[in-house]
């Protein structure tokens, strides 16, 4: 009997049977260990419950206690073909996440649907998913046959509607098997109250499932993981996500664009000389070159490249109950890689129960949705349809993943840069000649807080050093650009909007501009983000409000005191403080000289000389 | 043919690199048994001979005197970063626990004080989740607090082989790289790669120990396989579970699921 295992899932809804169907599995092919059923025979008797097979599987107290399943769980049986291992994955609302993360790890699936309720919401929602996880062999279970006497036009009603919804996400089960876990009908041996059904039952279904194949005649895709140096070698590591790589190959490194040959594959305790390797192996490797390469990138030949892009779309599934927001940043991690990625667009949060779709701007717990994702460096990736592995990724959001998403569609930022930038001078021959990059400094705090004297020293600053810059003050602008505007909260949000527009054209003409405007809204200053892309840097000037309203430089505070101003930000209007901003300026810690002096030193790093290198060496030591 | 075996450790090896990489201060735990071995053995070939973290045995001074006399054996031949952290007595544990379970959370306690001392955020743990139910619903990145608590139901989603590396102050992670092994595949594995294993899992006078821990709560089992390949012949007919002969596993219906929820491995 061979080794390798096929990893099979079990979903559907809660109470679908899931956990029984395992308990049976296990029980009918004699895989329980010695001591199990009595065992939970004698669970089932303290809790006043008839003999319960979910029991089997449902580990924790708590799970036993309520009769449900709440974390995935694994166990492992076989049949005579195979070994198995069974991951039983929670089907009740509230542990989706727990189903994604068993769902994720499977070969093959079987779908559990109770035959008197049909298909319910997270039957539906599970097919979805598995279909986003890339789980493409699905069977259907109709559970509880003995519950509807095991009528075949019940059992036709169910398998049809449930066939018709895979169809539309173009996954055709490979068989609709009538159960009754709970008996044993049609797991392991057919069941005689079926005479009418002819397909195979669970075991036979089992069995005829494929492991899931990977080819190494796909494009290379090695994306590192980290880079050792043991001795005097300097070792790539990493696992081959797709394709093969041989020594003496020459490799290219996205988003970089070094170029080195393979010298060795190196290999711990193998006699042998390891000539090449292929994906899913995780290996080291030594280039005849001191490259720069580090975790992140990956390694590719130089025909069929990955995509360089700064804008894709994606499909993604949000797993925490803070909302997915347009105009909020988040991580995201495509194999090794991570790059901070701003929600541009929602175009489409999806309807499970009949797949619709409509437009919107946030993505709540649980729901699939199309998304327009914009980062501020160019990623490597590829379609998920073409490359899984690498066209497709977690979101982070802090310390926490919150979705997964898959690739859909990306705008080549090589093809991309040559529409938008009509102009024959080039951002890059800009940024040479000036000898830094255009920029946008966006200086959000309370009104006293210290903006306008810090944007102005600035300002001052960089000029001296020969800079092109320009402070973009929130009072001047309304003077003349919007001086149509007043202060409602829409006029307020235009006023930031232009604001942010033009602060995108001074920047896209090679100039640091310095942007200074209370902009309290986190939503204002999200979308000037998205309008500012990659250019945009928030920057928080902190003060405690006392600090300010003592300070009151412009008489302000006093007067929204006396009740002379309405809605002044702080007073009687919030102030949102940005969650991550680029950089954090505490007024009330520092000097005025010091908090000039972190400001440059940010806007020196992140436009200046040294950010128009394409990199610098690092050594990395164990 | 072995490609199963070759799956497998590429998987782990991928999950080394990515502990080593994303966690700060790593240490990995040695047990002396036949998993953490095998864990050794697969860090010795993720990071090309020579294990980049301390290696920690938690010790209640209860081993039999085989495993000491291997640690100290392995310790020298492999050039480990071996640390030895004694645990705390019995009469500190918690007395509600039944008692054989009380022992065995001696090691729980243990651990808490290395990580408190070392300011671990990282421990590589070699546990398999074929072994016990509970362990079979761990994930492969596996968030603690400080007290080492396991919160079992709200564990982070974890797919495609993106791992929770990020943690809030005070809190450390389990890496657990042979999650997915089982024992039939760590036993092939032995025997193909050749891993030490210590005697006392082969069988003399009609008994074996399946499962190795200290010697006043782990009893040998019946079995009459004295070399590997009995031992493999053996686990591919046996339906007696591998912890049969820890005795705190089977003291109540929770003693374990208790164990594990306040810390233990």
């Amino acid at each position: 009997m061979p080794h390798s295992q096929l990893r099979i899932v079990i979903v559907g809804h809660v109470d679908h049977g899931k956990s029984t169907l395992i308990g049976r599995l296990l029980n009918d092919t004699g895989s329980l260990p010695d001591g199990k059923v009595e065992q939970v025979r004698e669970m089932s008797r303290k809790r006043g419950m008839p003999f319960e097979w979910a029991f089997v599987m449902d580990a924790l107290q708590a799970e036993r206690d309520q009769g449900i399943t709440i974390d995935t769980t694994q166990i492992h049986f076989k049949t005579k073909q195979r070994p198995y291992v069974i991951i039983d994955a929670p089907g009740h609302t509230e542990f989706l996440k727990n189903m994604v993360t068993g769902a994720s790890q499977a070969d093959a699936a079987l779908l559990v649907i109770d035959a008197d309720e049909g298909a319910l919401e997270q039957s539906r929602r599970h097919a979805f998913l598995l279909h986003l996880l890339g789980v493409r062999q699905v069977a259907v279970v109709v559970n509880k046959m003995d519950k509807v006497e095991f009528s075949s036009r019940r059992y036709e009603a169910v398998a049809q509607e449930i066939k018709d919804y895979l169809a539309e996400l173009g996954l055709q089960p490979k068989a609709v098997i009538p159960v009754s876990a709970r008996n044993g009908d049609n797991i392991v041996s057919r069941s005689e109250q079926s005479e009418w059904y002819l397909g195979p039952t669970v075991i036979e279904q089992l069995d005829a499932f494929r492991p899931q194949q990977t080819s190494p005649d796909q494009p290379l895709r090695f994306p590192l993981q980290d880079v050792y140096k043991p001795d005097d070698r300097r070792i790539l590591a990493g696992r081959i996500e797709s394709g093969r790589l041989r020594v003496g190959d020459t490799l290219h490194f996205s988003p970089t664009g070094a170029s080195a040959r393979v010298v060795s594959i190196e290999a711990w305790n193998h006699p042998e000389t390891v000539l090449s390797a292929q994906a899913g192996q995780s290996i080291g490797i030594t280039l005849d070159k001191r490259i720069f390469a580090e975790r992140g990138h990956i390694a590719h030949h130089q025909a069929d490249a990955p995509v360089l892009a700064h804008r894709l779309s994606v499909r993604l599934f949000w797993l925490v109950s803070d909302p997915l927001v347009v105009g909020k940043t988040y991580t995201l991690k495509i194999a090794t890689g991570e790059h901070r990625v701003t929600v541009e667009q929602v175009t489409a949060v999806i309807d499970v129960e009949d797949l619709s779709s409509t437009p919107g701007k946030a993505v709540r717990r649980n729901e699939v949705a199309e998304v327009v994702l914009r980062s501020r460096s160019p990623i490597a990736l590829d379609l998920a349809s073409e490359l899984p592995r690498t066209g497709r990724g977690a979101l982070i959001d802090g310390n926490d993943v919150v979705g997964g998403c898959l690739v859909v569609e990306i705008e080549d930022a090589a093809a991309a840069n040559i529409t938008e930038v009509s102009h024959t001078v080039s951002l890059e021959e800009r940024a040479q000649s000036n000898g830094h990059k255009g920029g946008i400094v966006w200086l959000t705090g309370l009104s006293g807080a210290g903006k306008s004297t810090l944007a102005m020293a600035l300002e001052r600053a960089l000029f001296d050093r020969g800079w092109q810059t320009f402070v973009l003050d929130g009072d001047n602008v309304r003077n003349g650009l919007n001086a149509g505007l007043g202060f409602s909260a829409d006029d307020r949000a235009e006023n930031i909007r232009r604001v942010a527009e033009t602060a995108k054209l001074f920047a896209d003409a090679g100039m640091v501009v310095i942007a200074s405007l209370i902009s309290p809204l986190k939503s204002d200053r999200a979308r000037a983000r998205v309008i500012g892309g990659e250019r945009f840097h928030e920057v928080h000037v902190a003060a405690n409000l006392a600090t300010c309203e003592e300070r009151d430089p412009k008489g302000l505070y006093r007067k929204a005191r006396a009740g002379e101003i309405a809605e002044f930000t702080g007073i009687s209007a919030p102030y949102e403080a940005p969650d991550q901003p680029e950089l954090v300026i505490d007024t009330d810690a520092l000097s005025r000289s010091e908090a000039l002096a972190r400001l440059l030193d940010y806007v020196d790093e992140t436009l200046g000389k040294n950010s128009l290198k394409s990199g610098k060496e690092l050594t990395y030591v164990i | 043919m072995s490609a199963d075996l070759d799956q497998l450790e590429n998987q782990s090896i991928y999950i080394l690199r990515e502990a080593y990489n994303r966690i700060d201060k790593l240490a990995m735990l040695w047990s002396i048994g036949k998993d953490s071995n095998a864990l050794l053995w697969l860090c010795r070939k993720a990071f090309f001979g020579r294990i980049p973290f301390p290696v920690v045995q938690l010790d209640t001074a209860m081993e039999l005197p085989e495993v000491y006399e291997f640690r100290d054996r392995i310790t020298k031949e492999w050039d480990l970063d071996l640390k030895v952290e004694q645990c705390p007595p019995e009469e500190e544990m918690d007395q509600t626990l039944p008692p054989l379970t009380r022992a065995a959370a001696r090691k729980t306690e243990g651990l808490k004080n290395l990580l408190r001392d070392h300011a671990y955020q990282g421990v590589m743990v070699g546990i398999r989740r074929d072994e016990q139910a509970t362990r079979a619903k761990e994930r492969v990145f596996s968030p603690r607090s400080l007290e080492g608590d396991w919160d079992v139901k709200d564990q982070p989603a974890e797919f495609w082989d993106h791992y929770k590396t990020r943690f809030p102050e005070g809190v450390h992670v389990r890496i657990h790289p042979l999650l997915a092994w089982t024992e039939l595949d760590i036993w092939r594995y032995s025997q193909r790669e050749g891993i030490p294993i210590v005697p006392l899992y082969f069988a003399r006078d009609g008994k074996r120990y399946r499962s190795l821990g200290e010697k006043n709560i782990t009893f040998p089992v019946d079995s009459t396989a004295s070399t590997i390949d009995e031992i493999i012949a053996e686990l591919q007919v046996t339906r007696i579970p591998e912890r049969a002969g820890r005795a705190m596993d089977n003291e109540s219906e929770d003693s374990f699921e208790r164990l594990r929820s306040v810390g233990y491995m």
